[in-house]
C-alpha cells in the first residue's frame, strides 16, 4: 500500500468525518486521487464502515457490555467459521473474534441491562451445537475504546505566546 | 543606591521582548485562538512520562554526573550516529544540558567576549543575540532573504565574516520561518568556513521535524566537524518541553570548556528528565514518526489557508511554523498582529520579534488541532480581505 493511502487510514481512523477536500489539502493531493483511493479501500474492504465511537455511559441510555470467552469445538473442514458466524450473526454481538490461548472465541456483547445479556448467553450461544463452555464478564467501566480515552482532559495549558 | 545601576550595562540595556503587549492583550480575552506557541501542541508520549515517574517511585531523585548518566550520553551517542551520520565519544564529547537554551548559553559563554564578534543570520530564534550580548560579544546579523527561500547564502556569510569572527551560528531548521538548508548550499557554507579559525554552533533542535527528506547534520562534514557544536534536545521532537532536557555534541575541548561552565551553573541536568529522555531514545521513533506526518499534514492545511487568503507565503520545510508576507496589506507585523487580535482574536507574532528584518512578515504555528487551524485561517482570510489595500 502507497504511503499515501496509509495516512488517508490514518487520518480515517481518528476521524471518519474528514471530508475528501480536508483529506486532499492535509496530503496534497486532488480530491478526485482522494476520492478514487477511498473508493478502492472500500471496495478492498480495507475500510468497512464509519462509526461513530459513543461513550453510552454519559448518554441517558442504559447499556451493559459483556465479554463472554466461549470455548467451541472447532467443526471438521470448517475449524471455528462457521460456528463463529452462527454467532456474530446476532445483532447482540457486537465484536467477535478468534483468540489463541486457553479459549477459543471472545464474543462482545451488548444489552440494555445484566438479565438481558445473561439470558441471551444462556438461551442463545450456551446450547449451540459445538459451544462447550462460556463465562461472562461484565464490564464496569471503559476507560479507553478504539484508542480514545473517554475521560481526556484535551485543555491546552501551553504559554500561548513563546518565542 | 540606584538599584538599576547595579545591573551591568549588557543586562540593563537589553530591550524588554515587544510581545508583552500580546499577552496582557490576550489576558482580557476569551475563546481566542493561539498560533502563536512555540512548542508541540502534543503530550509527551505516555511511555516517556512513565519513564520519570518509575524513576521518581524508584527514588532516582539526587544529582547525576555533571555533563548527564553515562548511559544517556551512550544512547545520545548511538542516536546522533543512526541518524545524522557523526560519531562522538559519549565520555568526552557529549553534555547534557538544561535544554538546547543551556547549551547555546553556555558554547557561547565558553567561546565570546568583548571584542569577538558572532555571526548570527536573522529572522532567528532570540536568544542567539541575547545571549551574545550578554557575553559582552558583538552580534553581526546576516539578513535572510525571503526570494533565498530564507536560507543563509554562502556569499552573506563570506562578507559577514571578519578577523574578529569567532561564533558562527547556524539555526536550521528555522525558527521562525520553517527554512531548511539544501545540501548544495551546505556544501558552499562548510567551504567557507573549513579553513577558518571560527566556531559553528549549529542549533538543529527541528532536525526532526523536517518535510522535504532526510535533515542533513552540518556536524556530519568530516572538513568542520572538530570545529563544530551540534545542539539538539528532546523538547520539538518528543513534545518534552516542560522537561528542559537537551545536549551537545562536539570536539572534547569545545565540550570540556562547555561543561565547566555547566558545572559551576547548573550542576547537571535534572535527572527525572534524563531518565525521560533515555524512555525516549529507547522506544519512541514511531510516535514521533506519527508526529511529523501529522505536523506535515497541518503545515499543507497552514500554507493554502494564507496562500487563499491573498498572502504569499514561502513553503517552509521544517519545524512547525509558517512565515508568510503581510506586505501587501500596508501594515507592519506590528500592526497586522495586534489587529487580528483584536478584532479575529487569533494571535500571531510578529516577524520583527526574531529580527529587525522580519518586517513585513508574521510567524504561525501550525501545532495546534486541524478545528484550531482552520477556524484561524477562516478568520485570518476574513480579516485580510477586509484590510485588502
Amino acid at each position: 500500500m502507497s504511503s499515501k493511502m496509509e495516512e488517508i487510514l490514518e487520518i480515517l481512523e481518528k476521524n471518519a468525518r474528514a471530508s475528501v477536500e480536508e483529506i486532499a489539502l492535509m496530503l496534497d493531493m486532488s480530491v478526485e486521487e482522494v476520492q478514487a483511493a477511498i473508493r478502492k479501500l472500500e471496495e478492498d474492504k480495507v475500510i468497512v464502515g464509519y462509526n461513530t465511537l459513543i461513550n453510552w455511559d454519559n448518554s441517558n441510555k442504559e447499556t451493559v457490555t459483556a465479554l463472554i470467552e466461549l470455548r467451541v469445538t472447532p467443526q471438521r473442514g470448517q475449524g471455528f467459521d462457521k460456528i463463529a458466524e452462527r454467532i456474530y450473526r446476532y445483532p447482540q454481538v457486537k465484536a467477535c473474534y478468534l483468540m489463541s490461548g486457553s479459549f477459543d472465541l471472545t464474543v462482545i456483547i451488548e444489552g440494555k441491562n445484566m438479565k438481558e445479556v445473561a439470558l441471551f448467553v444462556a438461551e442463545k450461544l450456551a446450547p449451540l451445537e459445538g459451544v462447550v463452555s462460556t463465562s461472562t464478564h461484565f464490564v464496569l467501566k471503559k476507560y479507553k475504546n478504539d484508542g480514545v480515552i473517554f475521560e481526556e482532559n484535551g485543555k491546552d495549558d501551553r504559554e500561548a505566546l513563546r518565542l | 543606591m540606584n538599584l538599576q545601576e547595579m545591573i551591568k550595562p549588557t543586562v540593563r540595556n537589553m530591550p524588554p521582548s515587544g510581545i508583552r503587549k500580546y499577552f496582557d492583550l490576550l489576558n482580557e480575552m476569551k475563546d481566542a485562538i493561539s498560533l502563536g506557541v512555540g512548542e508541540p501542541d502534543f503530550v509527551t508520549p505516555w511511555a516517556i512520562r512513565e519513564a520519570g515517574i518509575y524513576s521518581l517511585e524508584k527514588g532516582h531523585t539526587h544529582y547525576s554526573s555533571n555533563p548527564g548518566f553515562i548511559e544517556l550520553r551512550r544512547q545520545i551517542s548511538r542516536y546522533v550516529a543512526r541518524k545524522y551520520n557523526v560519531e562522538y565519544d559519549p565520555k568526552t564529547e557529549i553534555v547534557v544540558t538544561v535544554g538546547a537554551s543551556e547549551a547555546i548559553d553556555i558554547a557561547l559563554r565558553a567561546l565570546a567576549g568583548p571584542g569577538d564578534e558572532v555571526i548570527i543570520p536573522e529572522p532567528s530564534f532570540v536568544a542567539y543575540k541575547g545571549c551574545t550580548m550578554f557575553t559582552g560579544a558583538t552580534p553581526v546579523v546576516i539578513e535572510l532573504k525571503e526570494e533565498d527561500e530564507f536560507r543563509l547564502k554562502p556569499e552573506q556569510l563570506e562578507k559577514a565574516l571578519t578577523e574578529r569572527t569567532r561564533v558562527v551560528i547556524l539555526p536550521f531548521p528555522n525558527n521562525p520561518t520553517g527554512a531548511v538548508m539544501r545540501a548544495e548550499d551546505q556544501r558552499k557554507i562548510v567551504d567557507v568556513l573549513k579553513d577558518r579559525d571560527v566556531i559553528i554552533i549549529s542549533d538543529e533542535i527541528y532536525a526532526e521535524l523536517t518535510y522535504s527528506g532526510k535533515h542533513i547534520s552540518f556536524a556530519s562534514y568530516p572538513e568542520i566537524r572538530d570545529k563544530t557544536i551540534l545542539i539538539n534536545g528532546f523538547s520539538k521532537a518528543f513534545a518534552m518541553t516542560g522537561w528542559r532536557i537537551g545536549y551537545a555534541c562536539g570536539h572534547h575541548v569545545l565540550i570540556e570548556a562547555m561543561n565547566k561552565i555547566h558545572q559551576y551553573a547548573i550542576m547537571c541536568s535534572p535527572t527525572t528528565a534524563q531518565y525521560a529522555a533515555s524512555e525516549a531514545l529507547n522506544s519512541c521513533e514511531d510516535e514521533v514518526q506519527a508526529m511529523v506526518r501529522e505536523y506535515n499534514r497541518r503545515r499543507r492545511v497552514m500554507v493554502k489557508g494564507f496562500r487563499d487568503a491573498g498572502l504569499s507565503c514561502f513553503e517552509p520545510m521544517g519545524a512547525f511554523y509558517v512565515f508568510p508576507s503581510i506586505k501587501s496589506t500596508g501594515m507592519t507585523s506590528d500592526e497586522f498582529c495586534e489587529k487580528l487580535l483584536m478584532e479575529e482574536k487569533v494571535l500571531t507574532v510578529p516577524g520583527t520579534a526574531f529580527g529587525a528584518c522580519g518586517e513585513g512578515y508574521i510567524r504561525a504555528t501550525y501545532a495546534n488541532s486541524y478545528e484550531n487551524i482552520a477556524e484561524a485561517m477562516r478568520r485570518i482570510n476574513r480579516f485580510v480581505s477586509r484590510h485588502r489595500k
